[in-house]
């Protein structure tokens, strides 16, 4: 199976683990992960002013050459994913802002949302199936307790993203569970990290990130998982003091294709 | 040919302000068979009946056209005008010309031009009515009721009362329903149990009421007047008639870690067990899920301390076949399920609950006996927020909810949080809504003193966010009067889950061919007008399963439809529909196709004797139409290959000159 795929910017410096392990599970998946020529930041926020057009040429530009090679695009950065999927729905449902990029781009044949977004993680489950990647299972990692944490950025808006329950998600307590891992369940799991506002208040970002921790730990976990390299710096900033850690590397890991790269 | 009369209604404004009904009275005087047109404000009022009579008798009419609302409404009434006038009722035809027309459309033309399309149609058709006379068909004078809560009880009650048998059918082991799990009721606080057990008992003791607990209704078939009605009797192997409710297999009964459903799983029960101490009937009954005995055959000990020798354990379900005259369907409400709601916590903390389950906390006859105590370490809650709204009112997009505001939460929650600070004054009690509705009698004032006498802090707002954290519930919520998020510690938070209809109520509609709307409630006959029948006849609706209510408004629907039950029940004799099918014998082919599709059952095959042209007999094999049970549905009609199938009061060529005129 071959997919197109957005790794993102952090993805190639901060977030190298997200990407390498997130193409080494897909190899070991039986997928093949096609990068996107010349791929540019995804434009870091979806903003909602209408007029705001030029942040979101480059997610258009990804999506219409995923489009045009009839592949799904694939993203694995919660914030990455939420731009690119939230500007496809607006080139399919905003005529005016479709109208608009589409002449600014110049483009012969306008691109109105055909691509298809796709996460990692919806990857995962609807295509290859966690059954399937269960049975590719080779450490199950048996005994381990692991919460999934999802930040703000990966479900919602849900009428949007439609990954899955904004409130009460499974997608990644499923992974784990496939995994041979225990998920965690909390209640901060879908909360906010702090996200930007680290530059401007990082009390608050400290406050965030804190209780998302706490709260994990005091459900039982061992472990955090995100697909979000922005929640991970937060969470690892603020001083926690159990792994946080990419689902891409945790699926590495059990897979095992994780070899240790950073030595 | 017919002599046919047009009353063009104008139904005040309704149909007048869109359709310009002078024009469609004139352009249908020209139409074959039309000897008089002409238009009045309201047709069906006084004067205007009179008018039709009138005009029947100056005209010599022998059709009559309305063009009015739909017949749903008013076509009973102006078939009984044309009676008074003394032609046939059947020689009616009503044009829909306001729901179909001028409600639906804006603009006088259209409107106009649609009305007279319409009054074609209905000319055309009453061209070709004949004369029809209805049959007659007896009536069982039984009544079942299927649900035991009070909305069953109070209907049973009254149609008993009338001096009908009334059977009623609950699938628990005991009648009482929802009511007998309640602590106080509102607005008056008078306890729950001590209205309703008297009642439960009344019933037991009452000759004419038969309750079939542990019992539900498989199959329907019949009609109006002559259901026949196939119940189940699950086994409860224990001999209902010997077991007398002592209790001793109970206490004796080793398997005690079974959730008690009656608590709402707060605590446990035995396996076999009595749900109540007021349970009716007093039978014990074993649960075949947990019993050992029953499981593998190691245990026996109730059927050792029974004195009675009432246990049964090859005891198989029965099924009994009964014949009824009118069905209630009473099958009420359940909160829905608070799994999808887990902003709530309702997964992650014990000491997250329903308001259902604040009412068994509550309840002296509860898992605390009534002391309010936290479900997680059982100490006493200081601070308590109430949630309503949840899953009601909800985005018609989101699944997890009910878009249908559920009526009595803002009442049960100003009447929780009243008693929480009345017996516990230095509890803090937090009630966070959307909008707080209390429209019944004495209801407002009744959430009034909750908030100004009792100081309960009711904050115009939702709950985003609770967190359990230690011993404490962290809830994060928005106080929309002030504009500003609101943290609150809370030992206790109680969620006022939206509530649905019975899962059961679904397959029963199917069974009974009732309606339901997109809600699984089932549909009354007219929303104003006949709001305890269903639209199919005989069948007739009782309390929760029709719509949120109330325990006030339950009684008072539970005890109209008893008295719709009792109007039918009286009646020696039904008048039939005689707009059913029937089969040309001579055209009919025997090739069983109608009979496959008649959803009623009503078609049967015969073998009959056929005289040939050459003077000799041939046995044929042909259709034959029961006119009792058949509903006029016309599928029959459609299926049959040969055209040997006709509806009465619909035939094809009937549909087919209305097609005509409409097309012309």
């Amino acid at each position: 199976m071959k997919v197109s795929y957005f790794p993102g910017c952090t993805l190639k410096n901060k977030a190298k683990d997200l990407d390498t392990y997130a193409y080494k599970s897909a190899e070991a998946l039986g997928v093949t992960l096609e990068e996107i020529e010349n791929w540019q930041c995804c434009g870091g926020v979806f903003t909602t002013a209408k007029n705001e057009v030029a942040t979101k040429l480059s997610s258009v530009r990804a999506l219409k050459e995923a489009a045009e090679k009839e592949q799904p695009l694939v993203t694995v950065c919660s914030a990455c994913h939420n731009v690119i999927k939230q500007t496809n729905h607006a080139m399919q449902n905003e005529k005016e802002f479709a109208d608009k990029v589409n002449r600014y781009m110049a483009n012969e044949t306008p691109y109105a949302g055909e691509a298809e977004v796709v996460h990692y993680l919806e990857m995962l489950r609807d295509m290859v199936g966690f059954d399937a990647v269960k049975e590719k299972v080779v450490n199950a990692l048996t005994g381990k307790k692991i919460a999934a944490y999802y930040g703000c950025l990966l479900l919602r808006p849900s009428k949007v993203m439609q990954m899955d329950d904004a409130e009460n998600p499974t997608i990644m307590e499923d992974l784990i569970a496939a995994l041979g891992a225990t998920p965690v369940v909390y209640a901060k799991r879908n909360e906010c990290c702090g996200g930007y506002i680290a530059m401007e208040s990082p009390e608050l970002a400290k406050k965030n990130s804190n209780e998302v921790v706490e709260n994990a730990k005091a459900a039982g976990a061992e472990m955090i998982i995100t697909a979000c390299p922005l929640c991970r710096y937060n969470l690892m900033k603020n001083g926690t003091d159990i792994p946080v850690v990419y689902f891409t590397e945790l699926l590495a890991e059990a897979l095992g294709v994780k070899e240790d790269t950073n030595a | 040919m017919q002599r046919v009369g047009v009353f063009v209604c104008w139904c005040g404004s309704n149909i007048a302000g869109t359709v310009d009904v002078q024009a469609v009275s004139e352009a249908l005087k020209n139409e074959p068979g039309v000897v008089f047109s002409t238009n009045y404000q309201y047709m069906c009022s006084q004067a205007g009946q009179n008018m039709i009579i009138d005009a029947v008798k100056e005209h010599n009419l022998t059709g009559i056209v309305v063009c009015s609302c739909s017949p749903r409404m008013h076509e009973a009434t102006f078939r009984k005008t044309a009676a008074a006038a003394g032609l046939n009722p059947y020689m009616v035809e009503i044009a829909n010309i306001r729901e179909q027309c001028s409600w639906v459309h804006k603009d006088m033309m259209t409107g106009t031009e649609k009305a007279i399309i319409l009054g074609k149609a209905a000319v055309a058709k009453v061209n070709l009515n004949t004369p029809l006379t209805p049959g007659e068909s007896p009536v069982t004078k039984r009544a079942l009721v299927i649900g035991g809560g009070i909305a069953g009880i109070q209907t049973a009650l009254d149609i008993a009362d009338a001096g009908f048998e009334v059977d009623i059918v609950e699938k628990k082991p005991t009648i009482g329903g929802k009511m007998a799990q309640l602590d106080k009721t509102f607005p008056t606080l008078d306890c729950a149990a001590c209205i309703l057990t008297p009642k439960m008992v009344d019933v037991a003791q009452n000759e004419k009421i038969r309750i079939f607990s542990y019992s539900e209704v498989t199959d329907v078939k019949g009609f109006v007047g002559n259901f026949d009605v196939t119940i189940k009797k699950n086994a409860r192997f224990v001999k209902e008639d010997i077991c007398t409710g002592c209790g001793a297999c109970v206490e004796k009964c080793p398997m005690k870690k079974v959730p008690n459903e009656f608590n709402l799983g707060m605590d446990n029960r035995s396996a076999i067990y009595i749900p109540f101490a007021q349970a009716v009937p007093k039978v014990a009954t074993i649960d075949p899920n947990a019993c050992n005995m029953l499981k593998n055959g190691k245990c026996g000990l109730c059927a050792k301390v029974c004195a009675a020798g009432a246990i049964d354990y090859t005891q198989k379900d029965e099924y009994i076949e009964e014949k009824y005259g009118a069905i209630v369907v009473a099958t009420g409400f359940n909160p829905i399920s608070m799994e999808k709601f887990d902003e709530f916590a309702y997964n992650q903390s014990k000491d997250v609950i329903t308001s259902l389950e604040f009412e068994r906390l509550t309840n002296a006859a509860g898992p605390t006996a009534g002391k309010l105590l936290r479900p997680s370490d059982h100490e006493h809650p200081h601070t308590i927020v109430f949630v309503q709204c949840v899953g009601s009112r909800c985005d018609s997009c989101a699944e997890k909810g009910k878009e249908y505001c559920s009526k009595i939460c803002c009442m049960y929650t100003a009447k929780h949080a009243m008693l929480t600070r009345d017996k516990y004054p230095d509890t803090e009690v937090y009630v966070f809504y959307i909008d707080v509705r209390t429209p019944g009698k004495n209801f407002d004032e009744f959430y009034r003193r909750a908030v100004e006498e009792y100081g309960v802090k009711y904050v115009k707002g939702m709950v985003g966010k609770v967190t359990p954290e230690g011993k404490k519930l962290k809830v994060q919520a928005s106080d929309l009067i002030a504009n500003k998020q609101l943290h609150i510690d809370a030992d206790l938070v109680v969620l006022a889950a939206a509530i649905e209809p019975d899962q059961t109520a679904r397959p029963l509609a199917t069974m009974l061919t009732a309606s339901m709307d997109t809600n699984d409630f089932f549909t009354e006959a007219h929303p104003k007008l006949r709001p305890v029948e269903s639209p199919t006849a005989g069948v007739f609706l009782s309390g929760a399963c029709q719509g949120p209510k109330d325990i006030p408004e339950t009684v008072s629907q539970a005890g109209a439809a008893a008295s719709k039950v009792i109007g039918l029940l009286a009646k020696d004799k039904l008048t039939g529909n005689p707009c059913v099918a029937s089969s040309n014998e001579l055209m009919c082919n025997g090739c069983s196709s109608c009979e496959r599709v008649c959803p009623y059952g009503a078609i049967t095959y015969v073998d009959k004797e056929f005289r040939m042209p050459d003077r000799t007999t041939k046995v044929r094999r042909v259709a034959s139409v029961n006119p009792a049970v058949c509903q006029g549905c016309g599928c029959c009609t459609v299926a049959c290959p040969s055209g040997a199938m006709d509806l009465r009061g619909f035939a094809n060529n009937q549909i087919m000159a209305e097609v005509d005129a409409i097309c012309k």
